[in-house]
């Protein structure tokens, strides 16, 4: 019987797909479909040779839903392989966000203190505004954020998040 | 991302002994090879190359429908019937739209279909064109696999892997989307093969230290039963012959879905008929109270478990399914083994012997005695009548008349749907053709016509509702030109039964919109077609027509008059538990259908 309570938890899975027309549609088309959350999605060719692209989804559900989501994915004539590094192996995430803040004073140099503190990269500057750039685990990319909201938050771009295992394993 | 076709490139393009064809010629030939013999499709402005090939070739048979969705089920048809893909072939934009219901049936049921699409040229997707429209992106979520061929040189190729990819693991619909230009230029053919998928490579083989728990459960189990699905009959009929041997060997009681009727001989005493929301009193009994369920090649249904909370309580669960994304899916189970039905059973079979198993002799007879005695609630009786036609009347007359016969049955969906389940015994695999997951009205009609197609000696009946079958009922045009002398054996109750059914059970009977008003003659439909019709009104007259029916060497629409206020019992109200059930009408211990089941379907 599948337990009611099972609490919602978030999960990042990494799947290996053919390099070809339309493979994005199905893996999207599939969460979408079956009422899966996703909350973050990067994607691009990481093996020319081979023409295939790693795709790392974060989505969040019960347990079983996400073992539901690594089978479902399984499934697809695209897909090489379904890995979830927050089960099958430690796995370390990295995201990285284009922040825009604007602002004179006391708040432009508190903005650029934060910053250092949490090693984000001017890019762009002009006498009004910064361009971070900042790199790190989806929470540290969420407490800048939330830090540079009453300094001057203008806009942002954030990549998702792209993951990979720890040690000398490849997926 | 880069558009291509097939995974890998054929490896030599053009060596001095390639074959040279034009894709067209190159879809026939693939389709030979790949042992095609009959096609079902629609001709139109973008598949006509292929058309043209198809004028000069010979050994295959193509079947004109009159509608692409009757194409894509009477492929469906062909396929259940034979184990072999069956083929579709329709032009692009509405050809295609119109097969999707087909193709999502096929998707449900797994059924192996290869639907092969004209498309607007190349230099024109994208730009709105004539009877353009996106088919691989339309029928993506309806297909197990889908593609579009930008390059004649990888046709053969994709056609070979389609093929592959709709016949390997658990079956499905493929759809092949080749644009015009792609059908008249020349490429390399590829034969079957070197063009394998190499990526296709399905668990088959069970993990044999899980079959020894398995068969270690059943030995332990005091009160078993086996609940068999569509999956025992895609795995072959050697499935079936091994689910017969361990269903005798162990003397353990067996149940089917709507699916995996056939499996097992409906004469069987083992066998407790069909479970689910319309299934038995005792199957749905056993399923309830048994403490070890061995699943092989179902998949937890809703019309199957019921309220899933109260889903079998106390037994252990062993699962066995060819996708592993059914396991754990609804229903958690104890025992999961992802395997090819046939392989499984076949080592089931082999652990129990050499393991020297025996069962809990005294538990089980235990078991049959309460089995018996659910068995003793008669739950699939009706009150007859000597002046109207009872539908469950009809049904076991036209069963007690093609006994013995080479029969194959179709149905539609709905009540006559439920009747044919209950009451006409399958007696083998493939025999059975329904749509179950899709629940499709429509499907019986066309379905026929492709099994027939398949086995021109064989009697092919289709049990059917006169709202469903006037849904395809233009493939009768179909039968006619081909010769197929399809049975069309429509329960006439006047009313779009089921929804009748449930507006009086659920929605006080408030019959919004589902009586079956301005009726055809159905006789004069079908000599109107060039057929026979014949009519049926009081139950004396019963045999006599069914003989008649049966006599004529032609397809013939049967309309069989019959009590237009009967329902289906017993039944699972929606939200109720498998020992919840509503034995009939005039049941005073029925449950009373709450709030919360009226939101269910």
């Amino acid at each position: 019987m599948l337990q009611k309570s099972s609490s919602i938890e978030r999960h990042t899975i990494a799947v290996l797909v053919d390099n070809e027309a339309g493979v994005l549609a199905r893996v999207v088309g599939l969460f979408s479909g079956r009422g899966y959350n996703i909350e973050s999605l990067t994607v691009a060719e990481t093996d020319h040779a081979a023409r295939t692209s790693r795709i790392t989804v974060v989505t969040s559900g019960t347990r079983q839903v996400i073992e539901q989501i690594e089978a479902q994915l399984g499934r697809l004539v695209s897909v090489h392989r379904v890995v979830n590094w927050t089960i099958a192996k430690p796995g370390i995430e990295r995201e990285m966000a284009l922040v825009k803040v604007s602002g004179h004073g006391e708040k432009r140099t508190e903005a650029m203190r934060i910053a250092e503190i949490f090693r984000a990269r001017v890019v762009d500057t002009t006498l009004a505004s910064f361009v971070f750039e900042i790199t790190g685990p989806p929470d540290k990319l969420d407490t800048f954020i939330d830090l540079m909201r009453p300094l001057g938050l203008l806009d942002m771009s954030r990549t998702g998040v792209a993951a990979i295992a720890r040690g000398e394993g490849a997926m | 991302m880069y558009a291509e076709t097939a995974r890998t490139r054929p490896q030599e393009p053009a060596s001095a002994g390639a074959l040279i064809l034009s894709g067209a010629k190159i879809v026939i030939r693939a389709l030979k090879e790949q042992g095609v013999t009959h096609i079902f499709g629609y001709p139109g402005g973008a598949v006509l190359p292929i058309y043209d090939a198809l004028f000069e070739s010979e050994g295959i048979i193509h079947v004109l429908c009159r509608h692409e969705q009757g194409a894509a089920h009477a492929a469906e048809g062909y396929a259940r019937s034979t184990g072999k893909a069956g083929v579709v072939l329709v032009t692009s934009g509405p050809g295609a739209t119109n097969a999707v219901t087909g193709l999502t049936d096929a998707l449900m049921d797994s059924i192996p279909v290869v639907m092969l699409s004209g498309q607007v040229a190349s230099h024109l997707i994208g730009t709105d064109a004539f009877q353009e429209c996106d088919t691989v992106g339309i029928t993506r979520p309806c297909t197990k696999h889908n593609w579009l061929v930008k390059d004649v040189n990888l046709l053969a190729r994709t056609i070979h892997q389609a093929f592959q990819i709709a016949t390997s693991g658990r079956p499905g619909p493929v759809v092949v989307d080749i644009p015009k230009d792609v059908q008249v230029k020349t490429g390399t053919y590829e034969s079957k093969e070197s063009a394998r998928h190499p990526g296709i490579r399905p668990k088959l083989e069970p993990e044999l230290v899980s079959i020894v728990r398995a068969v270690e459960m059943m030995a332990a189990a005091k009160k078993p039963v086996f609940y068999t699905g569509g999956g025992i009959i895609n795995a072959g009929p050697e499935a079936s012959r091994h689910l017969r041997e361990l269903v005798k060997l162990t003397g353990f009681p067996v149940t089917s879905t709507l699916m995996g009727l056939g499996a097992i001989s409906a004469t069987d005493p083992q066998w407790l008929g069909m479970l689910g929301m319309h299934g038995t009193f005792e199957a749905n009994h056993a399923m309830h109270d048994c403490d070890l369920m061995v699943c092989i090649g179902a998949r937890f249904d809703d019309r199957v478990t019921g309220r899933i909370d109260a889903f079998s309580p106390h037994s252990r669960k062993i699962h066995i399914d060819i996708d592993a994304s059914q396991i754990n899916k609804i229903v958690r189970v104890d025992l999961a083994i992802v395997a090819d039905a046939a392989r499984a059973l076949k080592e089931m079979l082999h652990f129990w012997k050499t393991q020297n198993h025996a069962v809990d002799a005294d538990a089980l007879a235990q078991w049959w005695n309460q089995i018996e005695t659910w068995r003793g609630r008669r739950c699939l009786e009706f009150r007859s009548s000597a002046t109207q036609i009872k539908p469950q009347l009809a049904i076991d007359r036209l069963y007690a008349a093609t006994r013995g016969r080479d029969l194959y049955i179709t149905t539609e969906v709905g009540q006559h749907q439920m009747w044919a389940a209950q009451r006409f015994g399958i007696d083998g695999p493939n025999r059975w053709m329904t749509s179950g997951g899709l629940g499709t009205m429509g499907y019986g009609l066309p379905a026929a016509i492709g099994v027939q197609a398949a086995h021109p000696e064989a009697l092919v009946i289709d049990i059917a509702g006169e709202a469903s079958v006037q849904m395809t009922i233009q493939e009768m045009s179909t039968a006619v030109q081909y010769n197929l002398p399809i049975k069309i054996f429509i329960l006439n109750n006047e009313w779009m039964g089921m929804v009748r059914q449930w507006q009086q059970l659920l929605h006080g009977e408030r019959y919004s919109q589902s009586y079956s008003a301005a009726l055809p003659d159905f006789v004069k439909l079908a000599e109107a077609y060039g057929c026979v019709g014949l009519r049926c009104t009081s139950p004396d007259e019963l045999d006599d027509k069914i003989a008649q029916m049966l006599a004529v060497d032609a397809p013939v629409l049967f309309d069989c008059r019959v009590d237009p206020k009967e329902n289906v019992y017993p039944m699972i109200p929606s939200g109720a538990a498998h020992n919840e059930m509503i034995l009939s009408g005039a049941d005073e211990d029925a449950p009373t259908i709450d709030e919360d089941g009226k939101m269910l379907v």
